[in-house]
């Protein structure tokens, strides 16, 4: 019960400011396509050279939450996610904004947020050393099974078929290991310079995800200029509260999902939002409205990337290991004002740890007020005529990927993924399962090297991947979960006809 | 009223040497920008903000420092595009990494090598460490070494990668100890190894001394050995590995610190090499780096150049077996 000692730091008058300043440009930042939570923090980090450790602290955290929180923003308007985060968000999401319910998901998002990370805080206040035991617990065999758990994901992902999810997860695979391969430095398919340090997620995401969108806006504004007026339903928030709280079977998934796999040092953040998003369709009496606007696929997605926001920081803070890049640049931050994560941070600066943990908690509050009041504002966006919004999608998808490291290389990649989707959209592949692959490949291959360079010089490598535990646990689910999707996929072929599998086609696309 | 009048007679002076010198005295006249080729938030990078805040001061450049990150590939992607494509004005930096850079031109598939760029300055000096888990039974190099006698090939540890400074310190193991060791290169830098210390999946590694450093604070780790001539002010404690009786020297310390393209005007280069040692020796700069945990390592243009020098030839004869 330390942490209530603290409370009262945070409502000072200056670190309140701050924590106001945080939240609001974190949600700003967010939503900036290609503004990942990781670079907004690393901005930040030389404002906070003046401020006080917790001061600087409080910024820092505010703003971690609130980006997180404001990927949602560009996912369901606009169909860029803003950050790995928040791919699950888009493919429900950007559905019911196109219905003219932007207010209704963006409020869906903001609460369901705000429960998953108040629930992930919570656990970083009071599970901290068990949750390090736990992170601690994978090592290299039990990452590579858990980024092979991510890849039986792929096929179940938001695809009409199997097939077609799993035949997209292979292209994610492949253009994952272009590039200096992570170990060994050995240079794969590097055919031109812009793609020689591999092919950088945020602007593959950004041109997978917003291009094909911007061809098929400028494609529909030539044949019908003024029959696209959509009208943007208003949303009361108390409705969208009822709402969050009644599909407490998303919302309790995508929190739990979040916030165990949000631990794991390397691969939560990324994948937490994909996996919860799957998770709930999976156990879903009305999995088949998943991918149309449905509300659980939000609440699952968005509860669990926010969840994932205090547990990712558990390492850190107690082992002074950065689990997550976004960790990594805090470490920094904290760094800067002499202060060594571990447990010198909680025994020797406790009003600095327990000030910027309780600053989390509030902030994931703010958030959710901040983002439900500008909710109904910001889905007006959908009324935007269409050639005017593609320019301006355009626009956003050329500034993000060229500012993630200011390289026109960058830019080269997002248009040439993009248009390359925009053709693989039409015969019926999606871009999520192909940005899965494009993580989890290589997450698998790395931790594959290393544990196989680990098992030969110590047993071998049957021994070291296939058994303990967790190997096998882990083994066991990646088992149930193909067994299941293989399962459905033949209930579902069993009872479909042609027809049906047509039209199905034809309101996806 | 006396310190404009100063400060106007000295921008007259520059202003007059400068018509009649060769016209890049006034440099520089706009804020200046240095490339890192580690992504934002590690230790390069990290330093490379606090080195250079008080670049806009007038006794420095006068002008600030933006720092611009092009990470990728081990630094491959950053200092590839340094030597190919940034302009050769002065206005563009960069952060260079000792034994990172050079290690990889001589391993290959690179567009630089250490011709393609002038060093100005080195800030810091970041030795590597010989790690091992705090409930680990080896207490010296000696006990490291013993194991790896007798079972050879079995010792398994950790580090940042190939071809860096963790990875010339573990050859450097090999050869002074005449043993064979698992070296179990990580891709997600120091911290990824010191994780695999910490949770047990390795025997040892090999880490940058600050992050050693900050862990042993924390009760994770015990550190049994510098790969340095000296050991270190941070941990006087901790012998080298000289002293232990292997001979190394300093091959794998990581040095960082600011170069340009090649073909800089030689007038701009030397200016820079005048201001940047001062610009570090700024007393904020040194208690920031202090505070970090980051050891700092002035050095000037010409001793850069002496040390960049004898790298390369030691590099090039223990990679030769690779």
């Amino acid at each position: 019960m330390e942490f209530l000692a603290y409370f009262g730091d945070v409502f000072a008058p200056i670190n309140f400011g701050l924590l106001l300043l945080g939240t609001i440009g974190g949600l700003i930042l967010g939503a900036t396509p290609g503004l990942s939570p990781t670079m907004a923090v690393a901005l930040l980090i030389p404002f906070t050279f003046r401020l006080e450790p917790a001061q600087g602290l409080i910024l820092l955290g505010a703003a971690y939450t609130s980006t997180v929180a404001g990927g949602a923003v560009s996912a369901i308007l606009l169909k860029i996610p803003g950050a790995p985060a928040n791919i699950a968000t888009t493919l429900d999401g950007h559905t019911m904004a196109q219905k003219g319910q932007g207010a209704r998901a963006l409020q869906l998002s903001f609460l369901a947020s705000a429960v998953g990370g108040v629930f992930g805080v919570l656990l970083l206040i009071f599970l901290t050393p068990v949750l390090a035991k736990w992170a601690l617990a994978f090592g290299p065999s039990h990452l590579f099974w858990l980024a092979i758990l991510g890849v039986t994901v792929i096929g179940s992902l938001d695809s009409s078929s199997v097939v077609k999810g799993l035949l997209s997860g292979c292209i994610g695979l492949w253009l994952a290991t272009i590039g200096f391969d992570d170990i060994m430095g050995a240079q794969r398919f590097i055919f031109h310079s812009s793609v020689s340090g591999g092919i950088n997620v945020i602007p593959a995401l950004i041109g997978l995800f917003a291009i094909p969108q911007v061809i098929t806006m400028f494609a529909k504004g030539r044949v019908s200029l003024d029959a696209e007026v959509l009208t943007v339903e208003k949303h009361p928030i108390r409705d969208a509260f009822r709402e969050v709280f009644r599909r407490s079977r998303a919302l309790s998934i995508g929190t739990i999902t979040g916030s165990v796999i949000g631990l794991i040092p390397g691969v939560g953040g990324q994948i937490a939002g994909l996996v919860a998003y799957d998770q709930s369709k999976k156990m879903s009496p009305e999995r088949e409205k998943f991918g149309t606007g449905h509300s659980e696929g939000v609440i699952a997605a968005e509860s669990a990337n926010n969840a994932m926001v205090g547990p990712s920081l558990v390492p850190l803070l107690t082992l002074s290991i950065p689990g997550s890049p976004t960790a990594a640049v805090l470490l920094g931050g904290l760094l800067i004002h002499g202060i060594f994560p571990g447990s010198d941070l909680f025994d020797n600066n406790p009003d600095v740890a327990w000030t910027f943990i309780n600053s989390m908690l509030i902030g994931q509050i703010l958030m959710c007020i901040f983002g439900l009041y500008v909710a109904g504002l910001a889905a007006k966006v959908a009324q935007v005529p269409n050639a005017v919004m593609a320019a301006i999608v355009l626009g956003l998808a050329v500034f993000g990927s060229y500012s993630v490291q200011n390289s026109m290389g960058d830019v080269y990649v997002m248009m040439a993924l993009g248009t390359g989707m925009y053709f693989l959209e039409r015969f019926g592949f999606s871009a999520a399962p192909l940005v899965l692959g494009l993580i989890l490949g290589p997450i698998a291959e790395a931790n594959f090297i290393q544990g196989s360079m680990i098992a030969n010089a110590t047993s071998n490598v049957g021994q070291y991947f296939f058994t303990g535990p967790l190997n096998v646990g882990l083994i066991a689910i990646v088992v149930a979960s193909v067994a299941y999707s293989i399962w459905m996929e033949l209930r579902s072929r069993r009872y479909t006809t042609k027809d049906d599998a047509v039209r199905k086609e034809e309101a996806l696309s | 009223m006396k310190k404009l009048l100063a400060a106007a007679a000295l921008g007259l002076t520059t202003l007059t040497t400068g018509v009649l010198a060769d016209g890049h005295e006034s440099f520089p006249e706009r804020p200046i920008m240095m490339m890192v080729s580690y992504g934002a938030g590690g230790a390069t990078d990290f330093q490379a903000r606090i080195v250079t805040m008080t670049a806009g001061n007038e006794d420095a450049l006068g002008m600030p420092i933006a720092i611009i990150n092009k990470p990728g590939a081990g630094g491959r992607v950053g200092w590839n595009w340094f030597a190919t494509q940034a302009d050769s004005d002065g206005y563009t930096l960069g952060a260079y990494n000792i034994p990172h850079f050079i290690a990889q031109s001589i391993e290959g598939g690179v567009e630089y090598s250490a011709e393609s760029f002038e060093p100005i300055a080195n800030w810091g000096a970041d030795p590597a460490v010989f790690v091992v888990a705090a409930d680990s039974a080896f207490n010296s190099m000696t006990d490291v070494v013993d194991y790896a006698k007798a079972n050879p090939g079995k010792l398994t540890f950790s580090g940042a990668g190939l071809f860096v400074g963790h990875h010339i310190a573990a050859l450097q193991l090999e050869k002074a100890a005449g043993v064979k060791l698992a070296y179990i290169p990580s891709n997600k830098g120091g911290a990824g190894a010191m994780k695999s210390v910490i949770a047990g999946e390795v025997l040892g590694g090999v880490n940058n001394l600050s992050d050693a450093f900050r862990a042993r604070e924390a009760g994770n780790v015990k550190i049994l050995g510098v790969f340095d001539l000296e050991r270190n002010e941070f941990l006087p404690d901790v012998p080298t590995l000289m002293e232990q009786g292997f001979d190394i020297d300093n091959a794998s310390v990581n040095f960082r610190g600011v170069m340009v393209p090649k073909g800089t005007p030689q007038p701009i280069i030397d200016k820079l090499a005048a201001t940047v040692p001062t610009m570090f020796e700024n007393k904020r700069v040194a208690g920031k780096m202090k505070a970090g945990g980051s050891p700092m390592h002035i050095m000037t243009r010409d001793e850069v150049l002496a040390m960049w020098a004898a790298r390369e030839e030691t590099l090039k004869e223990l990679l030769a077996g690779l």
